[in-house]
């Protein structure tokens, strides 16, 4: 292999980016859309869940009982009904998401000292949404409960008893559970994945496509030679990338970045010669710029969305798709990420998804090396 | 014109299905996504890694410890001996929430005191994080209740009748909250998107890059044919792609199926409109297969994650939510989950197949003008 004609390839290869600014600009400019719109647009945090009341009770107890939903961040309160039909029409027009139904002999009950039933209806069409807001409305639930019991045994004590277990949980990492702080990181992961593949996955089948290939094959340039020419001006472009949406985060979206910078790069750098060969080794395979290009958004687009652990908790898939998970790169740098990011640990940590990462690259260039033929059939 | 859209129609075909591989592409693997995310799109959270750092070793901290075991949402992975081993659990992810017990806390507990009782919790992906938040203090809470009610009966010599509130909760159109009841159809909205975009947008650009395209212009087909005979198979590819993605996500998630098939079949039809629409449209604006390509990223991204695919519309903020109004797959998915989940027909769908129609209308126009233009 002679550095020489690696860089002949580099150079042309080059010129050919600058020619087409077009496809260079929306390779810039996919990164900074996405990270914009995952930063303002995009949030999985629930609160404000609209709310409607049917109290038939009436009460002093029932108002209380409301209040302590209406007084929670994570309901708002959307007004009284009357029946199920108007609860009906105010889910369907999704004017509320969820709705208290209290009967009339609530507050009756409880001063019997028995259990008295309350109803929550919730849209469950979006079962996240769904899930959360009935967690907020257990909480509720039982913060009134034991407010009950206590002023019970305040009547027959005399004061007021101590609660039993006083519960503290401490989140560690986010301690405001902001989604953005965990969506930034992955995005980047994520997008790495999908522009490294975009941005060489039609670069060899052009050559075949167009037939300037036969022309490359008559000049003395060797196959890794060429494959290496054509992967080092693509990655000059994704860590172009890389370095916008860091600055991105870090200054627009002040997601804390608490690890090391440089292996934060050493790393994507890693992962973007996996990615991009990725892309050769398709273009060489496929010869064929429709077939490679929906070939390449096969293999990372939505595998990359989808599996590597960015929206979708791995742990809640089943068995086999865990399995599956393991051979999404994308997930091990999202991990890297996120421990980068968020955690503040370094490579004693992070050794094993690194190596893995490594792995992956080195077996993609091999690949992409050894699949390629300079030959015309 | 029927002989000449004829003949373009078969050419398209020819060229579209001739690679074995082609083949493949288009019609394997939209089935094998279906499979693969319908099991892996799931928000259910279930299997949180738990460690407990128990320093009371009681009967109180080991029944609270078993209550969160037994409540399916966490397993235990590792009982911790010392302080240090916590940290770094945490930071390899190797648990998200560690339970800590102090010393005492039984005694405290049994004195009638508040006994204190610690949760560290990872809040990387902070969506889980609030979840588990939930379970476990609803965990906790049932156990403060049962101790309170404990002192009453002591208190009181007999068992006490406690007041509680008890909440029955129903979740409509999705009683179980399965959340894969959600995403399948999302899903195949999404498959049929990436795959119509992207076939129309490079179809015809390859024509112009190979050359072809002037050996198109100099036969009597005129340019209404040609756009036809461009999106006509592709139109027939993506529907046999839904038809057979559709069948699949019935018959084998289980999705239910509440409304009217055919109207689906419909609402699909005006779907395709747009894309293809769209498709051309990058088509008539791009030079070479690559600038295609990443034309129809360009708008195959944000649309995806505009049309409440994963997040929630409503919790976007105002300018955005006005944006989604552009996006077909918006309204392709709420009709498609309206269809499966809420059963609900073209009375109350009607707007979203109305805009469809008018985006469908719109894109096409615009891209067959532009289109016509780049022939002339």
């Amino acid at each position: 292999m002679k550095a020489r004609r690696v860089w002949a390839v580099a150079r042309k290869e080059f010129l050919h980016i600058l020619r087409d600014p077009r496809s260079l600009g929306m390779g810039i400019a996919i990164p900074v859309l996405l990270l914009v719109i995952y930063g303002y647009a995009l949030t999985m945090d629930v609160d404000e869940v609209p709310l409607v009341v049917w109290d038939q009770s009436e009460t002093p107890e029932s108002r209380e009982f409301v209040s302590g939903f209406a007084a929670s961040r994570y309901f708002t309160w959307q007004g009284h009904v009357r029946n199920y039909a108007e609860i009906e029409r105010a889910i369907d027009s999704r004017q509320a998401m969820a709705a208290l139904v209290i009967p009339a002999d609530f507050a009756a009950r409880l001063a019997a000292g028995r259990n008295a039933p309350a109803q929550m209806i919730v849209d469950g069409s979006d079962s996240n949404t769904a899930t959360i807001a009935l967690g907020y409305a257990d909480a509720v639930v039982e913060t009134y409960s034991q407010a009950v019991t206590m002023a019970q045994i305040r009547r027959i004590q005399g004061r007021t008893p101590d609660p039993p277990l006083d519960f503290r949980p401490r989140v560690w990492f986010n301690p405001e559970l902001q989604s953005r702080h965990y969506i930034v990181p992955g995005l980047i992961a994520v997008m790495m994945m999908m522009i490294a593949a975009l941005l060489t996955s039609l670069t060899v089948a052009r050559e075949w496509e167009r037939g300037t290939m036969e022309q490359l094959i008559s000049t003395p340039v060797k196959g890794p030679e060429l494959i290496l020419g054509k992967l080092l001006p693509y990655l000059a472009v994704g860590i172009l990338d890389t370095v916008i949406a860091v600055v991105m985060g870090r200054f627009i979206f002040a997601v804390p970045l608490r690890g090391s910078i440089p292996l934060l790069f050493a790393v994507a750098t890693v992962f973007l010669i996996g990615g991009l060969s990725l892309g050769i080794l398709v273009s060489t395979v496929t010869r064929n710029q429709l077939m490679a290009s929906q070939l390449a958004a096969l293999l990372t687009l939505l595998p990359s969305v989808l599996l590597s652990g960015f929206v979708f908790e791995i742990r809640s898939m089943p068995a086999p798709i865990q399995m599956i998970t393991y051979l999404i790169p994308a997930r091990y740098f999202l991990n890297v990420l996120r421990g980068i990011y968020l955690k503040g640990v370094g490579l004693e940590t992070l050794a094993g998804e690194t190596l893995l990462l490594v792995l992956f690259s080195g077996m993609m260039v091999i690949l992409a090396m050894r699949r390629f033929r300079k030959k015309l059939v | 014109m029927r002989e000449r859209l004829w003949h373009m129609l078969v050419k398209e075909f020819i060229q579209a299905l001739r690679n074995p591989r082609m083949r493949a592409l288009i019609f394997v693997t939209p089935v094998i996504q279906l499979f693969l995310f319908g099991y892996a799109v799931t928000t259910d959270v279930q299997n949180i890694a738990l460690a407990v750092y128990d320093q009371d070793h009681s009967v109180a901290s080991r029944e609270l410890t078993s209550r969160f075991v037994r409540s399916g949402y966490f397993d235990l992975v590792e009982s911790v001996a010392e302080p240090g081993r916590v940290q770094e659990l945490l930071d390899r992810g190797e648990a998200r929430a560690v339970l800590q017990f102090h010393r005492g806390f039984q005694e405290t507990l049994q004195a009638g005191r508040t006994a204190e009782l610690q949760l560290l919790l990872d809040g990387t992906i902070s969506n889980t994080a609030g979840i588990v938040l939930n379970y476990s203090s609803r965990i906790v809470n049932q156990y403060s209740q049962e101790l309170l009610d404990q002192r009453m009966h002591r208190l009181l010599g007999t068992p006490p009748r406690t007041a509680k509130v008890e909440l029955a909760a129903r979740a409509w159109f999705n009683e179980a909250l399965e959340s894969r009841n959600f995403f399948v159809p999302g899903v195949i909205a999404m498959i049929v998107t990436l795959t119509s975009l992207m076939l129309t947008s490079m179809a015809v650009v390859r024509e112009k890059e190979i050359g072809t395209m002037e050996q198109i212009l100099v036969t009597p087909i005129r340019p209404v044919e040609l756009i036809l005979g461009k999106t006509i198979p592709f139109a027939l590819i993506s529907y046999a792609d839904v038809i057979g993605i559709t069948i699949i996500g019935v018959l084998w998630f289980a999705v239910p199926v509440r409304g009217n098939l055919l109207l689906l079949l419909f609402a699909t039809g005006l779907f395709l409109l747009t894309t293809l629409g769209l498709g051309l449209l990058i088509s008539t604006v791009s030079q070479t297969q690559q600038q295609a390509m990443m034309g129809a990223f360009f708008l195959y991204l944000p649309a995806l994650l505009l049309s409440g695919f994963i997040f929630p519309i409503a919790n976007m903020p105002e300018v955005f939510q006005w944006l989604t109004l552009l996006n077909p797959l918006r309204y392709f998915l709420e009709i498609i989950r309206g269809i499966f989940l809420k059963g609900i027909g073209a009375s109350i769908l009607w707007p979203q197949m109305a805009a469809l129609s008018i985006l469908g209308v719109a894109t096409l126009g615009l891209a067959s003008r532009r289109f016509r233009k780049t022939l002339e």
